[in-house]
């Protein structure tokens, strides 16, 4: 099973009640998969600070709480994530945070590590499937225990990696009774500095659990070269190194066992640290006064490799084959039908400062679109946009911002209200596509369904943003080159604040009728290649003409209003 | 005995997820330790996708390096070429005859490498190919031709018919079963498959 539903399973054998998680790449599934058990309550809340707030409320309420996110989404909960330090919970609560090494679907690489550390927050890090279930499952009498949240990191390799789980039956638990009780839950300056002290005791007994807890654990291969490793990389090294090196893994990631790794490292001759991105068990590995290799031989960049650690604690490279020619790279690219291909074609035809988001719409910086001037994090597109065009007034008219519904619900709003408020008169697109996209079709508030496909009340974007401030608020369907051009134009050219909604749901969606596929008339198409500047998958040239490959095209007509001769036109021919 | 590792590498869209699920389902079934890494999220939307699949007595890393795979299971011309140097030496490639232009080849910026086969030859390797597209067709769907290379792949092992039928009705919905097992069983049998018998794996 894939690491993210063995987490899910774990949570369910533990007994957990109640799940609140924003989508996240490569976190999504755990909470996917958590839906599917009708014993646990799950939703997606509109941001990762809500969902670790309403989580700990859950833990504070008497129930086994989790919530799940990606590695940048712990920086929106990071507030609350600091101060449950402090509050310490009732039920167990337990903190998913998925790192991407190698930045598979990210836009940035930062270790999750480094927070717990930060916060004063246990940490496990299982390195397969069988370990997700484990130690989700564990985290939970260790949060209890000692009165604190858990964090539980994940990467993309373990989140989505297969491997076998033995499977539990779940332990159902009643509620813990709720005591009132201001010291603990009331974070005001007078009790939080009494929970200060409970937070370093906390620690302190922390670490001397650390020495004898089942997450930490030494294989012995004799003392030539000691390996100390945690997660994923632990894989790594066992594929590298088999039986030539002992290995101390670390399971419990903060607080490190200071004895075990003192007596680890006086027992071999070479002792060596490989941990993926940041020296995080190096640098207090180094300030014990404890010598160790580790970021001299292996990159703060990426993910590792069992061959990488070969040849670097081996000297042993395996023979490869090199094509001899180059191979054109293959970016991602917006599907065919994608209704936001449209949009930034015209974005691009305006050649307009383009303030982007988070979604699969980022896509649209990618040529030959190219419409794209920074994307920064959830949110940043319209309140980067306010700030941009404060200090530079004239661009204003020469600008819009893009964000997709559920990253404007996330984090959206507050950049629209600042604009507002502060008398921007800026344009912003929100880019409708009826679901969370990129993540792999979540539901979202504005979706009009739960988590678990219950009807609900949708959130209107149009009231929303009637409600911030904006007066100029119009709807555009990106399958109208012409009318969400006009649109556009009319939108950057008003001294008023401006939301143009650009809206078309997700062509991959269930339930979204694909159209006939278009075609090419050879004889009238002059290879102009005008129909190429939309940048769809399925075009391109045949025989010296443009052609379009109906096994990928979905009808959307795009390319048959760019085609200045009338070349493209839809077909007879049925879907299969 | 030593791991046996695939990379199953295509374009985002290909269906190679659900190709290394019916593997993983096999194998896992045959009693190996199974470990399969794939990529989600944005490197899904039509750019080059690679699923690791290693099984054996016992699998550590779920990944595969340069030099190290058994078999490689390409679902287009290019993507082969891009990730041989992935195959182990004296390993096995089963490429399909297709062509996916990537976006840099629509708009001009770079050019899609001729006679990839040719040149993998003069190499020391010799591809499988399959032309997967036809086959498929021939199954009822273009969009089976995930399956016929599933079928094409399922030639190298000994594991039954029954086995491999088994897995594909198990991770298949039901709707497209059918189908499915057409064009998993034109992949396994088609006269342009069968390029060479002696593949076939002993353990």
């Amino acid at each position: 099973m894939l690491g993210n539903e063995a987490v899910a399973r774990g949570l369910f054998e533990a007994g957990v009640k109640f799940i609140s998680s924003y989508p996240g790449t490569p976190s999504t599934e755990i909470t996917e998969y958590a839906a599917t058990y009708d014993e646990m309550y799950a939703e997606w809340a509109p941001n990762e600070k809500v969902a670790v707030e309403a989580a700990l409320g859950a833990s504070i309420a008497g129930a086994r709480s989790f919530a799940a996110m990606k590695h940048v989404g712990l920086n929106v909960a990071a507030d609350p994530l600091f101060t449950s330090s402090y509050t310490g919970v009732n039920g167990g609560l337990l903190i998913a945070v998925a790192d991407d090494q190698g930045m598979h679907s990210s836009q940035n690489e930062q270790d999750s590590r480094h927070y717990a550390i930060a916060a004063k927050l246990p940490m496990l890090e299982p390195s397969d499937s069988g370990e997700c279930r484990d130690f989700a499952k564990a985290a939970y009498d260790l949060s209890e225990e000692f009165d604190t949240p858990v964090l539980l990191r994940l990467s993309t390799r373990v989140s989505h990696s297969q491997s076998a789980v033995e499977l539990f039956d779940r332990e159902e638990r009643e509620l813990l009774p709720y005591k009132k009780d201001m010291t603990k839950y009331v974070m005001m300056p007078g009790p939080a500095r009494g929970r200060h002290v409970v937070v370093e005791e906390r620690m302190q007994k922390l670490l001397a659990y650390a020495e004898s807890c089942p997450f930490n654990r030494i294989e012995w291969n004799g003392e030539e070269l000691g390996i100390i490793t945690e997660g994923i990389a632990y894989e790594f090294v066992k594929e590298a190194l088999g039986d030539k090196a002992s290995v101390l893994k670390i399971g419990l990631m903060n607080p490190l066992p200071a004895q075990m790794i003192r007596d680890f490292a006086a027992k071999v001759k070479r002792l060596v640290i490989v941990e993926e991105l940041d020296p995080v068990i190096e640098m207090q590995v180094r300030a014990m006064g404890i010598p160790c290799e580790g970021k001299e031989l292996f990159t703060l960049r990426g993910e590792y490799t069992a061959e990488m650690i070969r040849e670097k604690l081996l000297g042993e490279k395996p023979e490869r084959l090199d094509y001899p020619e180059k191979i054109p790279p293959r970016p991602p690219v917006m599907c065919p039908g994608c209704p936001h291909r449209g949009l930034f074609y015209v974005l691009h035809k305006l050649n307009l400062t383009v303030f982007g988001d988070i979604g699969c719409y980022t896509l649209g910086a990618s040529a030959p679109l190219s419409a794209m001037d920074t994307t920064i994090c959830m949110g940043a597109s319209v309140s980067a946009m306010h700030g941009f065009n404060k200090v530079r007034p004239e661009n204003a008219a020469k600008s819009v911002a893009v964000i997709g519904d559920s990253t404007f619900i996330h984090s959206g709003i507050t950049g629209l209200i600042d604009l507002c408020y502060n008398k921007g008169t800026s344009t912003l697109i929100v880019l409708d596509n009826r679901i969370t996209g990129m993540t792999g079709h979540q539901q979202n508030p504005t979706t009009g369904y739960t988590l678990k496909m219950e009807p609900t009340p949708e959130v209107s974007i149009e009231a929303l943003c009637e409600a911030c401030g904006v007066k100029r608020i119009r709807v555009v369907d990106p399958y109208d080159l012409a009318e969400t051009e006009k649109a556009v134009r009319e939108e950057i050219a008003a001294e008023k604040p401006s939301v143009v909604i650009s809206r078309r749901p997700c062509a991959l969606l269930k339930g979204v009728k694909k159209g006939l596929p278009f075609r090419v008339k050879a004889d009238i198409c002059r290879s102009c290649k005008r129909c190429f500047q939309i940048g769809c998958p399925s075009i391109h040239m045949e025989n010296g003409k443009a052609a379009v490959d109906d096994t990928l095209c979905v009808g959307c007509g795009l390319c048959a209003q760019m085609c200045p001769f009338g070349a493209i036109e839809a077909t007879g021919k049925e879907e299969i | 005995m030593a791991n046996t590792t695939i990379m199953i590498v295509g374009v985002g869209g290909q269906g190679t997820l659900l190709a290394s699920r019916i593997l993983g389902d096999l194998l896992m079934k045959q009693g190996y330790d199974v470990k399969i890494s794939e990529v989600h999220g944005m490197s899904q939307r039509g750019g080059s996708v690679v699923t690791y699949v290693k099984f054996g007595d016992a699998v550590s890393s779920p990944t595969i390096e340069e030099g190290c795979a058994d078999y490689i299971l390409a679902f287009e011309r290019c993507e082969a070429a891009r990730w041989l140097p992935y195959l182990k030496k004296g390993g096995t490639l089963i490429a399909a005859d297709q062509r996916i232009d990537p976006m840099p080849v629509i708009t001009g910026a770079a050019s899609y490498p001729e006679n990839i086969f040719d040149t993998i030859r003069s190499l020391g390797v010799e591809p499988i190919v399959v032309d997967s597209v036809t086959l498929a067709e021939e199954a009822g769907s273009a969009k089976a031709a995930n399956v016929v290379l599933i079928g094409a792949l399922s030639r190298q092992f000994r594991f039954t018919q029954e086995a491999w039928e088994a897995s594909i009705e198990a991770v298949v919905p039901e709707k497209f079963r059918e189908l499915n097992l057409k064009a998993f069983r034109l992949g396994r049998e088609s006269e342009k498959v069968k390029s060479d018998e002696t593949y076939i794996m002993s353990s």
